[in-house]
């Protein structure tokens, strides 16, 4: 099992180097920006932002800024300078002669020459400046995915990408945990009666059920269950967050098409099991039927179901994003879309990996869970 | 790939061989009971816990009013914002110098408690409310403004709306000139932004701009706390400070309600403000601001008595929500129309511009696409800017009289011009126009009325072309079409804010189109203190924009606020502006008073909706049982004060 674990874990550093190496070069060459508005920005504002940023970097170097783990940045980071350059407000501002400046005209008409010969330039207010040592020096070493830090979010300036995921990963960690114990509670329920009933009319109507639960996407059944339930009983929300009753329907709708493939699988596997040797046997030692079907069946039965559930945890994360929007619930799927529009890089970024770590440790979880079930099965050994 | 690979195992089991497996000695007796007994259950109820767990944590009392925005608002920073959703928010957590009346827009007192405007119209003095207070109970001082100000200006801050401030004299030169750094070159003393003393504020400006109170309760220019914004630098140096000096718990604000909580894409929960100076005219405990983004569960929550007001429904029951009394679209200050890149033949002939605008269909557009009452419009200003005289595109259709008709004639001359730029039948075919849109339904469903109607009249092609916003937006700034979509909505009521748009090389022009007497009368209008003159010279401006035609007028804005009737305070005006001060729940009697107060016949053509809410309704401290103060707006709009 550790051999096992290790290999994984190899791959799951390649795996992530290439999804955060593809994503943050595929991000940063799409056509516009994040700071594209319809009121165009004065240039000089503009390149201030981006200078924020780091957008004025090349884009190799704003790679490794983001990578981690050391902060590139002059002003904080590794190669901070010991001295900065500030205006010194204790000193009167001085006059100096402004050399972009039309030349001063005079009463004549004429261009007004001073005692060198040279015409007269008009003068600007200059606040001095001064070298105070820096004060933010080595004070952020350690930036970028490497050391944890995500950076803030561009579109949501009042959060880092670090805040928005706290915030909302919870929610849609409880919104999906729910969704799949509804798929498995329904899918192996239904599936299962269905094998030990089939060809009767329950199996018939729960085999129709199923498909169509399959063929339609969540968000028509999220909309039918709107229609039919939040409108009709009154302490069931029509959208939003923030008590138990909350989560009843958008789980409900999440989990409703894997519920209907579970059923599938649990009923074809449950059949495969019902015609075997050892069942057979069971019945003929005078084993109760009801005894036959949970010692030896169901457990035989649900295997399938058990390595559907990789796939299905990762289609329950991506697809929460429609019920989120629709149910208003804020989670981060949302921000797997909105962020990609909005140009929002980091934010965009951020969730991608999160992604990734989570669809590939639940996929490592469900392998480990699956021979932990069948004991023919042992992880691969090299 | 991860998750293939388990499901191929899958496969391969039930086959009966696997070259992953390999049968095993058989399980030990004490594992199996774990593994195969315990595991799964855990596995179920371990997530479900932590969904109960994180559920009843969120858990909040229900809010006095609540409101969808939209959208999440991008930052409570005023200096930084441009957005509609941001500006609800700001309103309700900050104060400018003037706040404006919810109906007439008119600017009224707030951190300034009077003021005294130069005869020539240049020079604002402001006396700031004495004993007026910040959250963090320091005192409010004319300081806060010049500190505020400064930080607006200064290119450093990033402020997308600094120009909302270069009316005032040196302003724009401190903005625009920095150096390598990107600091700002000059010193602010050179901005004439001056603090008298405590309580009085100087500013002079470039020229008379009659829109300068009004701009004085934009919330770019709202103040925020110095003291706030040095002790997170000091807590947080690095970059970090930039988003901890606006966490709920640290917000330094000045205005009627303040920031108790927030959560992202979920809400912001609004509490009042006790140390605002004029607690007692506002209304709530607590607000919470809803960032719902699909239409159609803002809909479902207002339906269902979650939300007392939602800024937007979807288009498709828009004919049957105008049969409420709490869906009634009002004229916005805001024009729709189409830019044409006048740097590509033939384009750059204004006889072809006037051509396609004659043939745009625009009443077919307001009646069967958009619906909630838009105009057709043939100017470029919209609709409502007072004692304005609008000139129009010289066009025949009526769209209150024989539209059929009067639009063939448009569509003959039409072709007349076509004809005489060198185009159509016998002549040279035009070439195929693309029409260049962001991706929207409602853009698209207009896109393809215009082109049809070009195709048909004409006997052009005209191609659809959709994009992503931000795609959308880098095309257009780079000249890359030839018809483009457009909008722009009015940020204060005077037709500079349309107007200089157009000006030769302007940022927002985006058409390529320049014209010297357009950019001198515009010039001219900014110096001309005489409001009536000043008026006259935007309005002959207007005439040569609509003779040349950079743009394609096709119609003016209107609302699509649904508001319960039981919400008092919020008139709704051209701006489509909300203050939350003035925000308040009517009572029964107000309810019955107001409903007595509606035109006769108003209830036959409309029906009334009742909305769950408090039957003594939610007042101010200030106005028991409904009835206003003198001076407060809301006297003149409550049926029951008068």
């Amino acid at each position: 099992m550790i051999p096992f674990l290790v290999r994984r874990l190899v791959w799951f550093v390649i795996t992530l180097w290439c999804v955060v190496t593809v994503s943050f070069f595929l991000m940063r060459n799409v056509e516009g920006g994040p700071f594209d508005s319809e009121k165009a920005l004065a240039p000089e504002i503009k390149a201030n932002i981006e200078r924020r940023y780091h957008l004025d970097w090349p884009q190799w170097k704003q790679y490794l800024q983001y990578v981690g783990p050391f902060n590139l940045d002059e002003r904080s980071g590794i190669f901070s300078k010991d001295t900065i350059e500030v205006d010194d407000l204790d000193a009167a501002p001085i006059e100096v002669p402004d050399p972009d400046g039309e030349p001063v005209v005079g009463p004549d008409g004429e261009p007004v020459v001073g005692p060198d010969g040279e015409p007269v330039r008009p003068t600007k207010l200059v606040r001095p400046k001064k070298t105070v040592p820096n004060p933010d020096r080595y004070t952020d070493v350690f930036t970028g995915v490497l050391a944890g830090d995500l950076g803030p979010s561009f579109k949501y300036k009042d959060y880092s990408v670090n805040d928005i995921i706290a915030q909302s990963l919870p929610i849609s960690i409880s919104l999906g945990s729910v969704g799949l114990f509804w798929a498995l509670l329904l899918g192996l329920g239904a599936g299962i009666l269905s094998a030990v009933w089939r060809g009767t009319g329950l199996d018939l109507s729960m085999r129709v059920v199923a498909t169509m639960g399959i063929a339609l996407p969540n968000f028509v059944i999220a909309g039918f269950l709107i229609l039919s339930l939040a409108f009709s009983i009154d302490w069931l929300p029509v959208a939003g967050w923030g008590a138990p009753r909350f989560i009843l329907l958008p789980s409900l709708a999440l989990g409703a098409p894997f519920a209907a493939y579970i059923a599938r699988l649990a009923r074809t596997g449950v059949l495969e099991v019902l015609s075997q040797d050892h069942v057979r046997t069971a019945r003929a030692k005078g084993l109760p039927e009801k005894l036959v079907l949970l010692r030896h069946v169901v457990k035989g039965g649900v295997l399938p179901v058990v390595s559907y559930l990789g796939p299905a945890v990762a289609g329950i994360l991506t697809g929460s994003l429609v019920i989120e929007k629709l149910f208003g619930i804020p989670g981060t799927g949302t921000h797997f879309v909105n962020s990609a529009l909005a140009r929002d890089y980091t934010l965009a970024m951020g969730v991608t990996i999160l992604y990734t770590v989570l669809v590939y440790s639940l996929n490592t979880l469900v392998d480990l869970a699956y021979t932990l079930l069948d004991p023919r099965i042992k992880l691969e050994e090299s | 790939m991860q998750g293939r690979s388990s499901a191929d195992r899958a496969e391969r089991r039930s086959s009966g061989t696997s070259p992953l497996a390999r049968p095993a000695r058989g399980p030990r007796r004490g594992a199996v009971s774990f593994t195969r007994g315990v595991l799964p259950v855990l596995l179920l109820l371990v997530p479900a816990a932590f969904a109960a767990w994180s559920v009843a944590k969120s858990q909040l009392e229900p809010a006095q009013f609540v409101f969808n925005n939209g959208t999440e608002v991008a930052t409570l920073d005023p200096a930084v914002v441009t957005g509609v959703p941001e500006g609800r928010v700001l309103r309700a957590v900050f104060e400018g110098l003037t706040i404006k009346d919810p109906e007439t827009l008119e600017p009224l007192p707030a951190m300034a408690e009077s003021w005294e405007i130069s005869e020539d119209g240049l020079v604002y003095t402001f006396h700031i409310r004495r004993g007026a207070k910040w959250t963090n109970g320091d005192d409010f001082t004319a300081h806060d403004f010049t500190y505020s100000w400064e930080r607006f200006l200064n290119p450093l801050t990033g402020a997308e709306y600094a120009y909302q401030l270069w009316y005032v004299k040196g302003a724009k030169a401190y903005t625009t000139t920095v150096d390598a750094s990107g600091a700002p070159a000059l010193s602010f003393d050179t901005v004439a932004i001056t603090a008298l003393d405590d309580h009085t504020l100087r500013v002079e400006l470039e020229a008379p701009t009659p829109f300068f109170l009004q701009l004085m309760a934009f919330y770019p220019m709202f103040p925020v706390n110095r003291r706030n914004i040095e002790e997170a630098k000091e807590m947080f140096p690095g970059e970090t400070w930039r988003q901890e000096w606006l966490k709920p718990e640290r917000i330094v604000t000045n205005g009627p309600y303040k920031v108790a909580f927030r959560r992202v894409n979920d809400r912001i929960r609004l509490v009042r403000n006790e140390d605002y100076w004029d607690a007692d005219s506002v209304a709530f405990d607590t607000i919470d601001v809803l960032a719902v983004e699909a239409y159609q569960t803002g809909l479902n929550l207002y339906l269902n008595g979650d939300t007392h007001w939602v800024d937007k429904v979807p288009n498709m029951l828009v004919p049957r929500l105008m049969q409420r009394e709490d869906f009634q679209p009002s004229p916005y200050f805001g024009s729709y129309f189409y830019r044409v890149n006048t740097t590509r033949p033939p384009f750059d002939d204004a006889r072809v511009r006037r051509a396609l605008a004659l043939t745009i269909d625009r009443r077919k557009i307001t009646e069967k696409i958009t619906k909630s009452g838009q105009l057709p419009w043939y100017s470029f200003m919209p609709f409502g800017m007072p004692g304005y005289h609008y000139e129009e595109m010289v066009h025949e259709a009526d769209p209150d009289g024989d539209y059929a008709a009067t639009f063939r004639a448009d569509q003959q001359e039409a072709i007349r011009l076509l004809a005489e730029a060198g185009y159509g039948p016998g002549l040279k075919p035009l070439p195929p126009i693309e029409l260049h849109y962001n991706t929207s339904e409602t853009h698209r469903d207009i896109a393809e009325v215009i082109a049809d109607s070009w195709q048909r009249n004409l006997g052009i092609t005209a191609k659809l072309l959709n994009q992503e916003w931000k795609v959308y937006l880098e095309t257009q700034s780079n000249l890359e079409y030839d018809v483009s979509r457009s909008a722009w909505i009015g940020d204060y009521i005077d037709p500079n804010t349309f107007m200089d748009l157009f000006v030769t090389g302007g940022e927002n022009n985006k058409t390529g189109w320049g014209n010297a007497e357009y950019d001198r009368l515009i010039e001219e209008a900014k110096y001309e203190s005489d409001p009536q003159r000043r008026l006259e010279l935007f309005s002959r401006a207007e005439r040569i924009l609509m003779d040349e035609l950079p743009i394609l007028p096709v119609y003016s804005y209107v609302t699509q606020n649904l508001l319960s009737p039981r919400v008092g305070g919020f008139p709704g005006n051209l701006l489509d502006e909300q203050f939350p001060k003035w925000w308040y729940l009517r009572s029964d009697a107000e309810m019955e008073a107001y409903r007595a107060s509606r035109p006769e016949g108003y209830y036959d053509r409309l029906q009334a909706v009742d909305f769950p809410s408090p039957p003594d309704g939610v007042y101010p401290p200030n106005a028991p049982g409904g009835i206003f103060r003198e001076g407060d707006p809301r006297r003149r709009l409550s049926p029951l004060s008068n």
